[in-house]
């Protein structure tokens, strides 16, 4: 790689030709300001936070688009630096709704964060303020306006990373404003809920719904028997809340918690995927052998199937008519729990703790109604559960680790790792192996359905026959392999799509990390490390092998995708518009 | 996509197509094509900007964006005449806000609003450049200069007549 050497702040470094003077900067140690810049996302120099004073250079220059070259000599701070930085983030807040001591993003704001860093002490810019509606008209997300500083970071996520461009910024000066066409709502167009927006956001301008109120009063009502379940990826981040480090493992803290908030049962989603296994993977070798539609793909994430009922109609007789694992741990719950613990479906209240946002509309289908109730009553974010632990005053870290509750919370490794990219193939991979071959499996690791390539593709022998799989996370990642699959220019037998780049451990419901540490930390990464470390450590790891699994067959649902089981556990998909 | 205006309207559509393929793979296609869309159908519904994201594979937020940041552009239809006060600031000075309340009140519509009748379209414009006959209005291309309020109601009978 050729290297320049460059001088900041006095300080000699030598960087990769290319990089930016951010980024040279941070390499000498020294972390420029920046607001509307997000690594890899969002690089476009609108903020004028990061500005530096770079020798020759006729004004101030936005140093996270500005590349380095030879010899560059750069101050990040001078009095003219510090001044002009300082003046246009007055200029930011003369027009931001400053109700920092309510909003949910206080003491977690980059905004918030940057005034302090830059000493602003007060605004000398009062004027007018523009007044915008606030939309919480979808199940899922809340969009401010008033708190939205037009950095696009959750433009660029949407349209970028995701491939969607739900969101857009309309009008101009004064009256620009973030938000889908025409003034809609969110839930009148095309926008999927993954909530990608929301870990982009540096404020409180896109926010998840709040449910935490509908679950506290479910745990103070007498008549009310709740049950709570979580879901893998949660176990992996929950404790960054609490100033653990990204990639702790809490998920006896987790239960431990939940059980001290009220919650009857704690029971784990990982059973749910377990039981999601068991029906998929069945589901998937009936397909082969009856010339079933194939790709099948897989339906556990509720952004993607949302994505692939607006914009691949063509495409919803290859989705698993499986429900997603916290939807199938519902059903169950309400029907195989209640009968056995003899308490009326009605007065059980499932609350399900998730990565993602888009579970929350998910939990609203009218067709997710196993019971004639709903499966899933409340979705709750890692973010929400956070929030409740510390209304509740807990000392989260000082915890102890406590079991989920038999028998819906036994679960095994493959159940886990259907928090991160790849893990919904390999439990399945583990478990078709060894129905198909009838042999255990040496090794149950799966090493090439791992990592974080946007798309990965893998031929696996199950018995006499070759599976091609493909693997994609990320939407915009999924519409490239879709468009593939539907040219013929590639072919295959099974398909796992995740909404969130990442999978599950980036979703939209979990703890978000602010841009400065994402140029250094690759979070999907850190997360999902702690996902294989906690199926390393798990007994079991093969979703056939729980015993508690084969006990609901026995006992209730008699087989895969029995009349039962179809019942309880599978679904339909609806045609949406493609705008 | 709801049916109307490009099922209605076939031949409109169809040139539209035929702008949207003019215009495609070259660079920077949007602008070109959202001008000759305006043109076609006088402004930019939601139909139209829907039918361009298709044909340029884009998201119908980006159309959005540019329709609504370039003040040529409109999202409503407009009415038969256009009616423009200046508020530049030589006709300002001049009273021209005086004049255009006064238009406000004869059409009934705010700025930017089309009559129920389709007959008129009310615009507040910046400067016209005809500073010399401030206070400006025009109708359509016709320029009314030295205007008093007095004055609106009968160039405005002139047209409802029409």
């Amino acid at each position: 790689m050729e290297m320049v050497k460059v001088t900041i702040d006095g300080i000699k470094v030598e960087v990769p030709k290319g990089s930016t003077v951010l980024e040279a900067a941070r390499a000498a140690g020294i972390h420029i300001p920046t607001l509307c810049y997000l690594k890899g996302v969002n690089e476009i120099g609108a903020c004028r936070m990061c500005l530096v004073e770079v020798k020759g250079a006729r004004s101030l220059q936005a140093s996270c688009v500005y590349s380095v070259a030879d010899g560059m000599e750069v101050r990040t701070n001078s009095p003219a630096v510090r001044d002009a930085r300082r003046t246009n983030l007055e200029l930011i807040l003369s027009d931001h709704d400053r109700s920092c001591l309510t909003c949910v993003r206080g003491g977690n704001c980059e905004l918030q964060a940057l005034s302090r860093q830059l000493g602003v002490d007060g605004i000398r810019f009062e004027g007018e303020r523009v007044h915008f509606a606030v939309d919480d008209a979808s199940p899922a997300i809340v969009r401010d306006p008033n708190k939205c500083i037009l950095c696009r970071r959750c433009i660029s996520t949407c349209r970028n990373v995701q491939g969607i461009g739900a969101i857009g910024i309309s009008e101009r000066g004064y009256h620009s404003v973030v938000g889908p066409i025409f003034g809609k709502s969110l839930s009148e167009v095309n926008c999927i809920y993954c909530g990608q927006c929301i870990e982009a956001c540096p404020t409180g301008a896109l926010r998840e719904r709040n449910d935490t109120g509908r679950v506290w009063d479910a745990i103070q009502n007498p008549d009310l028997h709740v049950v709570v379940q979580t879901a893998p990826a949660v176990r992996v981040a929950l404790g960054e809340e609490f100033g653990m480090p990204m990639g702790t493992r809490v998920s006896g803290k987790m239960v431990a918690a939940l059980r001290r908030l009220g919650f009857d049962r704690v029971f784990d989603t990982d059973f749910g995927a377990d039981l999601t296994i068991m029906e998929e993977g069945t589901e998937l070798l009936n397909r082969l052998k009856h010339a079933g539609k194939l790709p099948m793909i897989t339906s556990c994430s509720p952004g993607w199937v949302k994505y692939c009922e607006h914009n691949y109609p063509e495409f919803l007789d290859n989705l698993s008519t499986c429900k997603s694992p916290h939807e199938m741990l519902g059903a169950v719950i309400k029907s195989y729990y209640a009968e056995k613990e003899g308490i009326d479906p009605s007065r059980i209240f499932v609350v399900s703790v998730m990565p993602c946002t888009s579970k929350k509309f998910e939990a609203v289908r009218p067709e997710l109604k196993a019971t004639g109730h709903p499966d899933v009553d409340v979705v709750l974010t890692t973010r929400e559960l956070a929030g409740m632990i510390k209304q509740a005053g807990m000392e989260f870290t000082g915890l102890p680790d406590e079991p989920f509750d038999p028998i819906l919370g036994d679960s095994t490794g493959a159940g886990v790792i259907f928090g991160t990219t790849g893990g919904v193939m390999e439990a399945a991979l583990r478990t078709l192996s060894e129905i198909v071959t009838g042999r255990p499996l040496k090794e149950p690791e799966f090493q090439e359905v791992r990592g974080l390539d946007g798309v990965k593709e893998m031929e696996v022998s199950l018995g006499d026959r070759t599976i091609r799989a493909a693997i994609a996370h990320g939407t915009a990642n999924a519409r490239n392999l879709l468009e593939k699959i539907k040219s013929g220019e590639k072919e295959y037998d099974f398909v796992e799509i995740m909404g969130c780049p990442g999978g599950c451990v980036n979703g939209g419901g979990q703890p978000i990390v602010h841009a400065q540490d994402r140029m250094d930390e690759n979070v999907a990464e850190i997360r999902a490390s702690a996902i294989y470390e906690e199926d390393r450590n798990l007994p079991i790891r093969k979703s056939h092998e729980n015993p508690s699994i084969r006990r609901i067959y026995r006992e209730y649902l008699s087989e895969p995708n029995s009349p039962k089981a179809h019942e309880l556990l599978h679904t339909h998909y609806t045609i949406r518009s493609r705008y | 996509m709801t049916a109307s205006i490009l099922q209605e309207e076939k031949e409109k559509a169809s040139e539209l197509q035929q702008v949207i393929d003019e215009y495609k793979g070259e660079k920077g296609p949007l602008m070109p094509i959202l001008h000759r869309a305006q043109e076609i159908f006088g402004y930019l519904p939601l139909e139209v900007q829907e039918y361009i994201a298709e044909g340029l594979h884009i998201p119908v937020s980006d159309i959005y964006g540019v329709a609504t940041f370039y003040s040529q552009f409109t999202l409503k239809p407009k009415g038969t005449y256009s009616v423009g006060v200046c508020l530049g600031t030589a006709c300002y000075v001049k009273g021209s806000q005086r004049i255009l309340d006064q238009v406000i009140q004869e059409l009934g519509i705010q700025p930017g609003d089309t009559t129920g009748d389709n007959q008129f379209t009310l615009t507040a414009t910046r400067c016209l450049g005809a500073c010399g006959l401030a206070p400006v209005m025009t109708i359509n291309e016709k320029v009314y200069g030295r205007l008093t309020p007095s004055d609106v109601k009968g160039i405005l009978d002139e047209y409802r007549s029409k």
